[in-house]
């Protein structure tokens, strides 16, 4: 496919792994945020055969990993009640919420739909009108303007019978929290290419500076990751910490403007607490009050939650870089895809999935002796 | 989840009063919103996500990183043939 192949050249690949490996002369840390990123990282092996100098480490940009327990536990709650359609995009089914999960709302006869596109939510609204159909909006900067339009198309159809349950996250406060913790290792960070498709990188510039730290918007195809690796290590080596596009096809300085004009109207930043980490100050969005009565939270009120996190999951040390998926203990014993503890393990982004999909806790197939002929 | 395809725009209408179009994803051809992207025209590329076009591509841009892939490429075999050339 055009724009797809061109970016998977093995050659040149090849050439983007020996520029990288001649640069980087020190050991450097850098972080993917993105978990698009961080699936194209782990299913192309690309972190096994950077040089040894050149660390990953696995950001928290899966917002279905971020999505805070208390917000899953609401949307059962809701998803359970008579009356509701319960739309989701399908990586929320399985995610565990306290008790259960969207799936286990469904077999028990909840009215739960997973649904491509958020109109689509609008368009099971407008087609059930003595139903209450609610969607959950989650998602970062990248899914915001689809989420945004689907409230604007609602109040344009005049539908009493749709709302949703917001609980966007924003990626430069995460960039902030990880940089000011006193546990960082993070040196550079590879910015997520569809993120800022949307939001342009004038966001960073401020961030990169106080820092000191370079930020290098980067695509998803293995060329678009090597290359912004390869920007990375060479501002470190050469003691730069600039913002720089390393996904120019796709991103644009200031970003998709029509679309961030409609998420100023639409949304308003909050607090946000991100499972596993905490709450990061600004870090989310919600409906703004000229759409608050879209706000799902607050059409339906749901008793006082008491989450419970499963103390065998270290999820949050995984998201926040602390620990690698195959280190954690119950990592492919009591925690796999099938039975997640932790949302890490539930989305295709989430790092303990990745690594559970292609093997990351047995030795590498090309490392393992060939059979004899 | 911030997963976006490239697909080229094969047509634009107006559904609703909303901007939409048909994007051809390599044969599959599926219904996506363009209201983000008002100058968009037939024949162009673009970033799909959710059903909603976020980014034009820009092939210029796209042609120049190939190019400095494939320098990159003819600078590591010089490199590599140099270092040949020194070990007797």
């Amino acid at each position: 496919m055009k724009y797809l192949d061109e970016f998977r050249d093995p050659a040149a690949a090849q050439a983007l792994f020996q520029e990288i490996a001649r640069t980087a002369r020190r050991p450097w840390v850098m972080m993917e945020v993105c978990g698009g990123q961080t699936h194209s990282i782990i299913r192309n092996g690309i972190d096994q055969l950077l040089p040894p100098t050149v660390e990953l480490i696995h950001g928290p940009g899966c917002p279905v990993c971020v999505t805070p327990l208390e917000m899953i536990d609401k949307a059962l709650a809701i998803a359970a009640r008579p009356g509701v359609i319960f739309c989701s995009f399908g990586d929320m089914l399985r995610v565990p919420g306290s008790a259960g999960d969207l799936f286990g709302v469904k077999s028990e006869g909840g009215d739960v739909r997973i649904v491509y596109s958020p109109l689509d939510a609008v368009k099971i609204a407008r087609d059930n009108p003595h139903k209450e159909v609610v969607f959950f909006g989650i998602g970062f900067e990248t899914t915001a303007p689809a989420n945004a339009m689907a409230v604007v198309q609602a109040r344009q159809l005049g539908l009493k019978n749709f709302s949703m349950l917001v609980s966007h996250v924003l990626v430069p406060p995460a960039i902030e929290a990880i940089m000011s913790s006193r546990h960082n290792r993070v040196q550079a960070f590879l910015a997520a290419g569809h993120v800022c498709s949307v939001m342009g990188y004038w966001q960073y510039g401020p961030l990169a500076e106080k820092y000191h730290v370079p930020i290098v918007v980067t695509g998803f195809e293995p060329l678009d990751v090597l290359e912004g690796i390869r920007r990375a290590v060479k501002q470190l080596e050469e003691g730069r910490a600039e913002v720089e596009n390393a996904y120019p096809r796709a991103v644009r300085y200031e970003g998709n403007q029509p679309a961030q004009k409609m998420l100023a109207e639409v949304f308003t930043v909050t607090d946000r607490t991100w499972r596993g980490i905490g709450v990061i100050p600004a870090s989310g969005w919600a409906l703004s009050e000229a759409y608050a009565e879209f706000d799902a939270a607050r059409r339906f009120t749901v008793e006082a939650i008491r989450t419970q996190e499963s103390p065998l999951c270290h999820s949050g040390e995984v998201l926040q870089g602390l620990l690698k998926p195959n280190q954690c203990p119950a990592f492919g014993k009591e925690c796999t895809p099938q039975k997640p503890l932790g949302a890490t393990m539930v989305s295709s982004e989430g790092a303990c999935a990745a690594y559970y999909r292609y093997g990351r806790f047995a030795m590498p197939e090309s490392l393992q002796p060939l059979a004899p002929a | 989840m911030c997963l976006g395809i490239p697909g080229k725009v094969i047509e634009i209408y107006e559904a609703a009063g909303v901007r939409m179009g048909k994007v051809d994803f390599d044969g599959i051809v599926k219904e996506v919103c363009l209201a983000y992207l008002p100058e968009l025209q037939v024949g162009d590329y673009t970033i799909v996500h959710v059903g909603f076009a976020i980014t034009q591509l820009d092939e210029e841009s796209a042609l120049e990183s190939l190019k400095l892939f494939r320098e990159l490429g003819a600078f590591e075999a010089e490199l590599a043939a140099e270092a040949n050339h020194e070990v007797p």
